[in-house]
């Protein structure tokens, strides 16, 4: 199909679109124009992904998209049709876990090593860490901060974050 | 002077250990609620159009082309604006420094870049973002100024002084004649860059207008009592007309200590269309408030040959608004710190064409403590010596300025055991001495100082039939760790476990507290809650010996503990009822208690009240690219008793990174031609990222202070004090280039 053949589209009409978040798949109309991170936020109540600078910059939006880590902030909804998404709030159901209240191994270690002060920035450190191990190039302590490096902490809990994300890594938290 | 009273009665469990934050499961698991996102039916969304200039006045605003988008209810500028309060008194807020206080979209004057000029308003996010673009403002431009070296001629010293904040005492001996005479002489100027708080959560306000038509107000403040007064000022609300709540707060640095404009446009809006209102800042608008205020500061130090001080001098000059004489503590320090003859301090502003500035982590002290320390370093090198050496020969116990003992003060604690866990006997002190591979290595030293304060707080307790504690009051907890060393203080009162005791925070409908900030909230609303809890103890206590064939009945309250939810005979753990079984049986659901705490002016009439540290700073320099990275801290802290040190440790390597972001990336940068901070996003203004921290040790020296039952002094700033200077020490040290100018970046070591 030739692409002027398609119906005028505008930045604020929505199109229909279905994503799988935290494992729910959901039926959404949404317009183009707007971000992963606002569909989360102000669409479906999914607070748990914040945005820190709205440009990629600071990682505090930072969700897995099919496992991979992304910043939703810079994400359209519409590009990500068909996508799974998790969340945050949906962490602690990943893998064997799923359909249990438990915390994930990375939730329990952050708490364990103090890895937050204020909590904003956590979320994405969060999927930013669980992200990271799925790709497993990352080993050593250098290895951890220079690929975590795009999720900013300005209350400064860098080196427990790192205690953490090792603890989870070589052998799970405590 | 204060009684000491362990707050369970010498039966310590949760006070004193490491304990995980209490508010740690909501924060991993994104249950956590920040001010810009709580939710409220049929939500309008603000995004505010911001001036872009510095100095001058609107001539006309059209907001035509946004209110025909689609989707937009309103755009509100100055002309069509609801009234508001006329005397701009009434937009004072608790911390307000003296001057008149910014008064959002009040008239067509424009006083820095940054500034709202209007709030679009509309259904939905995007569209308010879309539709700000599109609104047109035209002005009449003056030149700004806000070069601080170029203003230098105009520096005053502020005729009004800034409650709270001591002006520099009065100069004593002759430190001009004493310098003169000196034979070792330093003298030299130091600068530091403007600095902006940033945050994690950009600033955020959500006023929910509910069906009685009062207001529930989600405000991103270190302290909600102060948005309640902003906005009761403002807007003449009634105490039952609006309540403010902020139980997270996404970091503040003191850039929350004061209400912000989006609080004020968001309740201005509220009102205007009657429906719930958010208004959340873009990053960018981020640099469109307070700042920590650059320096141009002159440290002048003459010393013997045994580096004894002879004469000390210390000028300050930084910017201030045009509208306010912000104030900061940036001189008082030299005159505590050392032993000295003769002394003269002082402190100027510049008026620039910027917003106000205001604190920012250890205000004044960073700034200041950054050219005092480096001098010291350059002094030691004079005269040949070891800086903490130089430090000892000028150790002080008494306060020079007061006259006064401290009323602890372990810092000679701090530099041996500091200099032990670093190594520091191994150092060369020759610059360029030491080198791994193709770096340069450097090792620094610094003193840091703080002040140990009290502010009035309020804490009201609550015990349940069914053995459950609540505590509360208005405070913020920063990501400090308040709500779990409330937690820890009321669990030990009265024997209960942690997860028996729930801390509220951040609520004007909870007791009276005062903004959390100064490194005030452990020692004030600390010692409040222990005597809430005390109080609550002590009633129960009643009940249980008033029981039928009580095991208590002749027992005094002195010889009672609280331990795994009874209350026993001390060292008769079996002679004793359960804290429910007194309850039910004296017929009470509830017992209740309100306590406020202070500082201890019997106390502070004998003694002076610091925080001090040592910090020790490993650079490695990359000799031809110029990059440093800071490959080790060790921080030996004094900061009285440690409540939580889990959580305390956490504020000191936090406040070392800052401390290394402002030694080394901080640093917005100003076009004066437009008056405007060009580098407003984190791409171009540097905050440290993950690879940029590498160790970082604390030690907390635990000291012996009276000052408050808890002996606490507070450990939010002292971290971050001395470490930059303990960073540009260890520069020269690696490269034998001294920086006086921070950041030190890669440009001023090539």
């Amino acid at each position: 199909m030739l692409l002027e053949q398609s119906p005028p589209v505008s930045a604020d009409t929505p199109i229909p679109i279905t994503l799988t978040i935290n494992g729910q798949r959901r039926e959404l109309q949404v317009a183009p124009w707007t971000t992963l991170l606002d569909l989360l936020r102000e669409r479906l109540d999914l607070t748990g992904t914040k945005k820190g600078c709205d440009h990629g910059q600071c990682g505090a939006c930072t969700v897995l998209v099919d496992g991979t880590r992304v910043n939703a902030c810079l994400a359209l909804a519409v590009m990500k049709d068909g996508a799974e998404i998790t969340t945050v709030e949906g962490l602690a159901g990943l893998g064997e876990r799923k359909g249990s209240n438990a915390l994930h191994p990375i939730q329990e270690a952050f708490i364990e090593h103090d890895a937050f002060q204020c909590g904003y920035c956590t979320p994405g450190q969060l999927c930013s860490s669980v992200g990271l191990m799925n790709e497993g190039h990352a080993k050593s302590r250098d290895e951890i901060r220079e690929a975590m490096s795009g999720n900013l902490c300005r209350c400064g809990a860098y080196t427990n974050i790192v205690d953490a994300i090792e603890d989870v890594m070589h052998g799970g938290a405590r | 002077m204060t009684k000491q009273i362990s707050p369970a009665a010498g039966l310590d469990r949760h006070v004193g250990s490491a304990r995980s934050r209490v508010d740690g499961p909501a924060k991993v698991t994104g249950l956590a609620k920040y001010a810009g996102e709580f939710a409220a039916p049929d939500l309008v969304h603000g995004y505010i159009v911001t001036s872009t200039i510095a100095r001058g006045r609107i001539t006309a605003i059209d907001s035509s082309a946004a209110e025909a988008v689609p989707g937009v209810i309103k755009v509100l500028t100055h002309e069509n604006r609801e009234k508001t309060a006329e005397k701009a008194k009434a937009y004072a807020d608790m911390v307000a420094p003296p001057g008149t206080p910014l008064r959002p979209l009040h008239d067509a004057n424009v006083l820095f870049s940054g500034q709202p000029v209007a709030l679009v308003l509309a259904e939905d996010f995007e569209t308010a973002r879309h539709a700000a673009a599109l609104v047109r403002v035209r002005y009449a431009a003056e030149a700004p100024e806000t070069d601080l070296a170029a203003l230098l001629p105009k520096a005053y010293d502020p005729p009004v002084k800034r409650d709270g904040i001591k002006p520099p005492p009065k100069a004593w001996g002759d430190a001009d004649t004493a310098f003169g005479a000196a034979p070792i002489r330093v003298e030299r100027e130091y600068r530091i860059a403007d600095e902006h708080h940033n945050p994690m959560e950009p600033h955020a306000s959500t006023v929910v207008v509910e069906p009685d038509g009062t207001y529930t107000v989600y405000d991103k403040i270190q302290g909600v009592a102060n948005s309640l007064m902003y906005l009761q000022g403002a807007f003449g609300l009634k105490d039952d007309e609006v309540r403010v709540l902020n139980p997270y707060f996404g970091g503040g640095f003191g850039g929350g200590l004061r209400p912000q404009f989006q609080l004020f446009l968001a309740m201005l809006a509220a009102r205007d269309l009657k429906r719930s209102v958010r208004v959340t800042l873009a990053r960018d608008q981020m640099w469109s408030f307070t700042y920590r205020p650059g320096y141009i500061q002159t440290v002048t130090l003459g010393a013997d040959e045994g580096g004894a001080l002879q004469a000390l001098k210390h000028h300050v000059v930084h910017g201030t608004s045009r509208y306010e004489d912000y104030q900061e503590n940036g001189v008082n320090w030299s005159g505590v710190l050392y032993g000295c003859d003769n002394v003269t301090l002082s402190y100027n502003l510049v008026q620039r064409d910027t917003a106000t500035p205001g604190d920012m982590r250890a205000p004044g002290a960073v700034s200041g403590m950054f050219g005092l320390e480096s001098a010291m370093d350059e002094l030691a090198y004079a005269t040949g010596q070891d800086p903490i050496a130089l430090r000892l020969v000028n150790y002080t116990d008494r306060d020079p300025v007061e006259d006064k003992p401290f009323g602890s003060k372990a810092l000679k604690a701090c530099f041996a055991q500091g200099a032990e866990r670093f190594g520091w006997s191994r150092r060369d002190p020759k610059p360029r001495s030491m080198r791994d591979g193709r770096e340069l290595v450097g090792w620094g030293v610094a003193t840091g100082i703080w002040e140990a304060l009290m502010m009035p707080s309020s804490v009201r307790a609550v015990l349940t039939s069914d053995g459950k504690l609540e505590l509360g009051n208005s405070t913020g907890d920063l990501g400090t760790g308040t709500y779990t060393i409330l937690t820890q203080i009321g669990a030990d009162a009265l024997g209960l476990p942690m997860e028996d005791v729930t801390t509220k925070l951040g609520d004007t409908k909870l007791a009276e507290a005062p903004v959390a900030g100064g490194s005030w909230t452990a020692a004030s609303s600390g010692t409040a809650a222990m005597k809430a809890c005390r109080n609550i103890a002590s009633q129960v206590f009643v009940l249980a010996r008033g029981m039928e064939n009580s095991p208590l009945a002749n027992v005094d309250f002195e010889r009672v503990v609280f331990t795994g939810g009874r209350i026993a005979v001390a060292g008769e753990p079996e002679r004793g009822v359960s804290i429910t079984e007194a309850m039910r049986a004296g017929g009470f659901d509830r017992i209740e208690a309100t306590e406020k705490a202070g500082p201890d002016t019997d106390f502070a009439k004998q003694y002076e009240c610091y925080t001090h540290s040592a910090i020790f700073a490993e650079v490695k320099v990359d000799e031809e690219l110029g990059q440093v990275r800071v490959t080790r801290v060790v921080s030996a802290i004094a900061a009285g008793k440690i409540l939580n040190p889990k959580t305390a440790r956490s504020q000191i390597v936090g406040a070392t990174v800052m401390g290394i972001g402002s030694a080394l990336h901080e640093e917005s940068m100003l076009d004066h031609r437009l008056g405007r901070y060009m580098n407003r996003n984190f791409g171009e203004y540097h905050v440290p990222a993950h690879a940029d921290i590498h160790d970082l040790d604390v030690i907390f020296v635990e000291e012996e202070d009276k000052a408050n039952p808890l002996g606490v002094k507070g450990v939010g700033e002292i971290g971050i004090v001395g470490t930059a200077a303990a960073i540009a020490n260890a520069v020269f040290h690696a490269t034998g280039k001294r920086v006086r100018e921070l950041p030190i970046t890669v440009d001023k070591l090539l």
